[in-house]
């Protein structure tokens, strides 16, 4: 097995899908009249997991997040993901 | 001897005990089975008890997939072996894709822990059968995460198929509906528990092992653990259940 080269940083983004009761988003919307805050609609709230994998390039460390966050990070019934790339992070993994 | 159910024990398990006093009640000797382990000590059949494994960190359930413990229980699964999910048990089969569908959080954002009504749709199901009439059965439920999604789709295909095994009642009588005040999460069409498409696996959010005993205040949950124990004894005398689809047993895998 050829050793990593680099270390790539990633985020993943995951929010439940349209149309998925989100409460949470609600919970949040209702509060907003109490901040005197109005013309705020659609909250949606999801998570972001930030994450580093060794690779020897970025395709293939790219590979390895869409596979996380398919199988691991969201529940594909009820949620989406979008992947960031935070950029190469440092040089050699070890 | 009596029949040998494992109780899956992950860390964060909490109903484990009540789950072991259900099933000897029941009449089977309980097994616990530690998350770590892939080996089920040729039990005949397996309940996933209730708690917060892994602390429920990520979504409920997911984490708990992954252990090998759950690998063993996919394989008892896909041999046609009956599995029981109970509220977190029944996350853990949901995210594991053991039975269809996902659990979201309440609808109404709290946790809720209260008596509910069960109405089971069917009494010639693995997780029935012992139930005897068609009547409704009060048990607690204790959940953040129980509202039960499928899309349209595939909620027309599970009614069809006959994979709905419990609806939550509504006080005027019939089904509760995600608004009733019967239905405690917001689950579509009111389910509370359903099946997969073989029929050996199945879920439910109420907690029929903390309602199998007078002293509990309640001993309607017992006929469904009784049916897990006899569908288990069944399945290990024969190699099929009563009302499981033998040769779609494959399809317990997927």
């Amino acid at each position: 097995m050829s050793e990593p080269t680099a270390t790539y940083r990633f985020a993943v983004n995951v929010t439940p899908k349209p149309g998925i009761l989100d409460p949470q988003g609600k919970a949040v919307e209702r509060s907003l009249p109490h901040l005197g805050i109005d013309g705020v609609s659609a909250v949606r709230v999801g998570r972001r997991v930030e994450l580093s994998v060794a690779g020897p390039d970025e395709a293939s460390a790219r590979s390895t997040v869409e596979r996380l966050a398919g199988e691991l990070l969201s529940n594909p019934l009820i949620e989406a993901f979008e992947i960031e790339v935070l950029g190469a992070a440092v040089g050699t993994a070890g | 001897m009596s029949v040998r159910i494992g109780v899956v024990l992950f860390p964060g398990s909490n109903r484990d005990i009540d789950a072991v006093n259900a099933l000897r009640i029941a009449g089977a000797e309980p097994v616990v089975l530690w998350h770590e382990t892939a080996d089920l000590g040729g039990v005949a059949g397996i309940l996933l008890p209730g708690g917060f494994a892994y602390g429920d960190y990520l979504r409920a359930g997911v984490i708990a997939r992954f252990s090998p413990v759950m690998r063993a229980v996919a394989d008892f699964a896909t041999r046609g072996g009956p599995v029981l999910g109970i509220c977190n048990g029944f996350q853990v089969l949901a995210e594991a894709r053991l039975v269809p569908g996902a659990l979201l959080r309440n609808r109404g954002l709290r946790f809720v822990c209260r008596e509910v009504s069960l109405l089971p749709e069917r009494l010639d199901s693995p997780f029935t059968r012992e139930i005897g009439e068609r009547r409704s059965l009060r048990m607690p439920v204790a959940h953040g995460e129980g509202c039960y999604y499928a899309d349209v789709v595939a909620l027309d295909a599970l009614e069809a198929a006959g994979q709905v095994l419990w609806r939550y009642a509504a006080a005027g009588g019939g089904i509760a509906g995600p608004d009733d005040s019967g239905n405690p999460n917001g689950s579509l069409r009111g389910i509370a528990g359903v099946s997969n498409a073989a029929g050996n696996v199945a879920g439910l959010m109420p907690h029929p092992e903390t309602a199998s005993e007078a002293l509990l205040g309640s001993e309607d949950g017992l006929g469904i653990i009784r049916s897990l124990v006899v569908s288990a004894a069944e399945w290990e005398r024969t190699g099929s259940i009563t009302g499981a689809r033998v040769a779609m047993a494959a399809e317990a895998g997927r």
